[in-house]
Parts: structure tokens; sequence; C-alpha cells
């Protein structure tokens, strides 16, 4: 069944959703950014520096769920044998690593008004820079090996591993004493949000998935292309 | 007004930074990725156009192929 996902027919559809889904990420992006900067208040405790939020939040969710993409992935890739899902978790790579960037250096830009300094050994941010290591660990072995099923294998292998992590930068703030507060939005508990903070945040969150897409669709079009590439030469 | 939300009480360089940053590696990204996009399709389209004849309208009759091709000169030709 697997198998059946054809990278020839998803080929049509990704180069027209590419164009649609540029637009929608720049119309929610605007709005996103007036929200997060004009529009909300500024918390009663941190001021202005709250914003910052707006953007090293959702960065930090989407790295953490595109690696949880991966590793699924992955698990599949060496069961089934699936070279289509080996494009994919490869496609989906550079955004995520991307993400985990931006979390990190607006995690610390935050840190030094609201705790007085630019890096703790902290469990959250520890746990978030292994991540980073995890996805330059996966990215580079896609270039680093020239066998394309050595290079897949390696790769679903630091994937799986990386699993690890996911929940360790989840639960870090409740199982360790951290600089970090608890999650203060919860999927199956209640959210403790104000409405005026959510919104801005929801939509800057739909802005970089709809970025991570993008750049998603951009990369498996290209890795597409490349295998083509190879195809004229057997012709 | 402008200036209200320029300076943020005083925490204007966190925050202004923090978005710029995020913005610009947006930037970065997008543009590394369609330059990498355009390599590989300006490759194809060479190889294309070297074909021999009969290769060229074997290859033409291959949707994935078509599409390609359809975002490349050869497709204005």
């Amino acid at each position: 069944m697997l198998n059946n996902i054809n990278p020839t027919k998803i080929f049509f559809i990704i180069n027209r959703l590419q164009k649609y889904i540029l637009i929608l990420f720049l119309v929610v992006l605007v709005i996103g950014l007036l929200e997060a900067l004009v529009f909300s208040p500024e918390d009663y405790k941190q001021s202005d520096s709250v914003r910052i939020m707006y953007v090293h939040v959702p960065a930090a969710w989407i790295s953490l769920g595109i690696f949880s993409i991966i590793s699924i992935l992955s698990f599949v890739i060496l069961i089934f044998k699936n070279k289509n899902f080996s494009l994919i978790t490869k496609s989906l790579a550079p955004s995520g690593f991307v993400f985990n960037i931006i979390a990190l250096v607006t995690g610390s830009i935050w840190g030094k008004p609201t705790w007085g300094t630019w890096w703790a050994w902290d469990a959250r941010i520890t746990s978030m820079l292994l991540l980073a290591v995890f996805y330059l660990m996966f990215i580079l072995s896609w270039r680093i090996i020239d066998q394309n099923d050595k290079a897949i294998k390696v790769s679903s292998i630091i994937a799986i591993l990386g699993l690890i992590n996911v929940p360790i930068i989840k639960f870090s703030v409740d199982w360790w004493s951290t600089l970090h507060q608890p999650s203060s939005v919860n999927l199956l508990e209640e959210t403790t949000i104000h409405s005026s903070m959510l919104l801005p945040l929801s939509l800057m969150t739909a802005a970089f998935a709809l970025f991570s897409v993008l750049i998603f669709l951009m990369k498996y079009n290209t890795e597409l292309i490349k295998i083509k590439n190879k195809g004229l030469d057997r012709l | 007004m402008i200036n209200e939300i320029l300076l943020m009480n005083g925490y204007g360089v966190y925050v202004w930074s923090s978005f710029v940053f995020t913005l610009s590696i947006f930037g970065i990204l997008y543009s590394v990725i369609k330059l990498q996009l355009a390599k590989e399709q300006k490759k194809f389209e060479m190889k294309f156009r070297n074909l021999a004849s009969e290769k060229i309208e074997f290859a033409k009759k291959q949707e994935t192929f078509r599409e390609i091709l359809a975002n490349t000169s050869v497709s204005k030709i």
C-alpha cells in the first residue's frame, strides 16, 4: 500500500500547491506580525519582552513536531523500505533544523532581559540543543554517505535515536527544576494563557507551519527532479 | 505611537532583534532552497536539450518530464 504513494503522481500537485501556500503564508504572517508586535498587550511581569514568545514558542513547537514526524517515518522506512518516505524525511529536515536554531537564538535573546543571562545549562535549553545536534547529524548523514541505501539506514537510525529526546524536551519543565515555566498552552488540559495572547501565538504558529510546508514542498520537488535527472541519463 | 512600538518599554532591542533574525533566516532558507530547485531544473533542461530527437519524443510522453519542463524555457519553444 505504501508503495502506491508515487512521487510521479504527487509531483503534479506539489507544483501547484507551492504558489498557493506562499500567498497564504505571507497573508497569515503579516496579520500575525501585526497582532504580535502592535495589537497584543504587554505582560504585567515581563512587559514587552513577552512578544519574543510569538517567534520563540512556534519555532520550538514546529522543530519538535517536524523531528517527531521524521522519527515516525524513519520507523516505517526501516520496516517497509519505502524510499519515498526517505525523500520526505530528507526534505523535512532543513526547515526543522532552521526552526530549532530560531528557537535557540530567540530563547537566548529572551533570556537576557528575563533571567539576566544569554545562556544557561537548563534542562529545556540543553535538550533543545541536543535536538539541533540530532538534526545536524541527520542532515550530514545524507551529505557524507555516498551510497543511497546506507544513507537511508544511517539517517533513519539517527532519527529514531533522537526520538528519545522529544519527550525529554516536552516534560523537562515538569521533571526538573528549570528556568522555564510549565507550559501555558495545553491540548488536553486547561490553557492558562489569555486569549489576547493566544491569538497572535496561534497566528504565528500557523504562519510558521505554512512556511515549513512551503520549504518542504520546494525541497521535495528538488529531490524529485534530481531523481528524474538521473532517469534522463539512463534513457 | 511609533516610538512606543520601536522602544517597547526598553525591550525594543531584544524584541526587534528576535523578529528580524527570524525573518532573515526565513528569507535565507527560502532563497537557498529556491536556488537549489532552479539549479536542478536548469540541469534537467540542459540534459533534455542534449538528448537525441527520438529520446526527446519518448521523454515528452512521460508526465513527470512534461511537468518539470513546464517550469523551464523548453516549454516556451
